[in-house]
């Protein structure tokens, strides 16, 4: 014990001797949440349109002030002629041109029905099935208030429903794959290289001679490491649930058992990569390429599993942060309890008996 | 194994037909020689003669093929963490942590080799008095001159008083004067009865040691104090001896 606690202890005083390095561990999270959390946010605001409404009415009127007055959209335009979209978009003039029926408020008064056509620029895809979206919740959101004031089943538009984030903020996304992110690459990458550190140095020749167990060894180097990733981990929620508002539906201690599994695995694929390196650009090299570009476009963080070819599909399972960022989703986002990640909280706990099962193997043969 | 500890309380290191094969090759051909206590064992040879990894089977880090080797009488295939506990390793390269502080490099090791927190801030002390270092005791290992540092490695290394220090080319890089002091210390280190076992590229330095022994391609060539193998050799110094002998090797230096 008096071993383990020394040595832990050294291993403090290299993290903290090391004032670049920790800022820039602690740093990280923060950045990078702000980051994704504004600038590079998916979500499409202050969208142009264009209305073309034959005639003008009441109802018609509702609705394009309440499109304009949603942080989504800016009508920019009225046109009176059909032959005036195609010139609209060609000059980018509007990204969106909503099309009214004729005598709209005629007809939803009289049929109980109408119809509002959305052309969309798709030029980019997503953006156009965001705004598209918006602009259908905000219909549904009038037809609702219609329906309200007059007791008649008022029909605009189908109704598109969209579960857990009606308005497909972006932070719900990329907080959970921040989170997969931040918490492999710290324990991954970090502790990897301080274990090729210590062969490098050749410091390890030492520690191999001492009577120092090499389980110990491990430990030590994994504590420090760990408590930074906790220290990650609370700094991302905070910022997560205040500064950008996106809330814990489900149960918070799911969320931190699923995560200290997470941050085991992770530290276990350090201990592998630092077994079969051997300099610490070579283990930097191997976590960065080897972890964070799988990570960033493999776990479902940026690109939809369910889209990709079926190879890719199969590759990106053994991805750890696939299935955490799975089961962060369905906790965090969707508020599901316990037994909704059971399936990645098995595949998570496999992957880590696993690695950490060949890593030992690894470092013991190391010894010989 | 009784009887081998009952007889040889003296010697310290014993190696029985040691031999260490790596698929076809033999880096160490069937080696053996006792040590005894207190003794300075200068272990010579050229690069890729085997020294490396003879010496990494005594200090338990590799299992012998074949052979025999007892350390501190411990037996080194079963018994390496016993063998580990008794004995102080130094290597080439520097091995202190150059972000800890000088204190705390030898707290960290006291501590790995389990002494207790009084003993350990009783005996730093001490160290810092005799090695002049009561200046440098809060000063960051990185900081101090190499020569330095390979003093302080020295002591951290018997700070434990095992009953064989290793050291393995412990003086690479150093000036001739702060080698001077490093081999007071291990004379010092001598006289208490510590029995060290060096690795030198440095042939006035085999001069110091009570016995040399020269490895050529896996093999011991020669073993014997330092005068009777000028003699044998009828050379003027231990740079003639060690050419003559290793002359006859084959194997290509790694």
């Amino acid at each position: 014990m008096k071993q383990l606690m020394s040595f832990i202890r050294k291993e403090f005083y290299h993290i903290l001797r090391d004032r670049t390095t920790m800022l820039i561990l602690l740093g990280i999270p923060i950045v990078q949440i702000i980051l994704f959390g504004f600038a590079l946010t998916t979500e499409v605001k202050n969208t142009e349109v264009a209305v073309l409404a034959p005639t003008n009415d009441e109802a018609t009127q509702r609705i394009i002030d309440k499109l304009n007055a949603s942080a989504y959209f800016d009508v920019v335009t009225q046109i009176h002629n059909t032959n005036e979209i195609q010139p609209i978009f060609r000059d980018a003039k509007a990204k969106l041109v909503v099309v009214f029926d004729d005598h709209f408020a005629e007809k939803l008064r009289h049929n109980g029905k109408a119809h509002i056509q959305l052309i969309a620029d798709a030029t980019d895809p997503n953006a156009a099935t965001s705004f598209t979206f918006y602009a259908t919740n905000i219909i549904a959101g009038y037809q609702q208030e219609l329906m309200g004031e007059t007791k008649n089943p008022y029909q605009i538009t189908p109704e598109v429903k969209m579960l857990y984030n009606p308005q497909m903020i972006g932070a719900f996304n990329f907080v959970p794959g921040v989170l997969g992110m931040i918490l492999i690459l710290i324990c991954a990458m970090m502790t990897s290289i301080a274990i090729v550190r210590e062969k490098e140095k050749g410091t390890m020749e030492i520690l191999l001679v001492s009577p120092m167990k090499p389980i110990y060894t491990i430990l030590s180097k994994i504590t420090p490491y760990f408590v930074l990733s906790c220290v990650n981990f609370a700094t991302i929620m905070l910022l997560s649930v205040f500064v950008l508002k996106v809330p814990i539906a489900g149960s918070f201690m799911s969320l931190v058992v699923v995560s200290l599994l997470y941050i085991f695995v992770s530290l276990a694929l350090g201990l592998l990569i630092s077994t079969i390196t051997t300099t610490q650009i070579a283990a930097m090299l191997f976590s960065g390429m080897g972890l964070m570009i799988p990570v960033m476009l493999l776990s479902g963080m940026i690109f939809p599993i369910e889209n990709m070819p079926m190879p890719l599909q199969i590759f990106s399972s053994i991805v750890p942060a696939r299935w955490y960022i799975a089961a962060v989703k369905a906790v965090m986002i969707q508020g599901l309890g316990f037994s909704a990640i059971l399936k990645e909280m098995g595949i998570l706990a496999l992957m880590s008996t696993v690695l950490i099962g060949i890593s030992l193997k690894l470092f013991k043969v190391r010894l010989e | 194994m009784e009887n081998i500890i009952q007889h040889n309380s003296a010697k310290v290191i014993i190696a029985e037909n040691l031999t260490k094969k790596f698929g076809s090759f033999t880096a160490v051909d069937n080696i053996s020689f006792e040590v005894e206590r207190g003794e300075i064992f200068g272990f010579l040879g050229a690069n890729g003669a085997g020294k490396t990894t003879a010496m990494r089977m005594l200090c338990g880090l590799s299992i012998p093929s074949a052979g025999k080797g007892l350390v501190a009488n411990y037996d080194i295939k079963t018994q390496t963490e016993l063998v580990k506990k008794n004995i102080g390793y130094m290597s080439q390269k520097f091995s202190l942590y150059d972000d800890l502080k000088v204190w705390e490099n030898i707290e960290l090791f006291g501590g790995i080799y389990g002494m207790k927190d009084k003993e350990i801030k009783q005996k730093t002390d001490e160290l810092m008095k005799v090695l002049n270092f009561e200046d440098e005791r809060d000063k960051l290992v990185g900081s101090l001159p190499l020569g330095f540092k390979q003093k302080l490695a020295f002591s951290v290394s018997i700070f434990h008083n095992p009953q064989v220090v290793f050291l393995d080319e412990p003086t690479g890089g150093v000036d001739p004067i702060t080698r001077r002091q490093f081999w007071e210390l291990i004379y010092d280190a001598a006289t208490r009865g510590i029995t060290v076992f060096v690795t030198t590229h440095y042939m006035d330095e085999a001069e110091y040691c009570d016995r040399v022994s020269i490895m050529v391609d896996g093999k011991i060539e020669a073993l014997d104090s330092p005068k009777n193998l000028k003699k044998q050799l009828n050379a003027k110094n231990m740079d003639e001896v060690f050419q003559q002998l290793a002359r006859k090797s084959t194997r290509k230096a790694d």
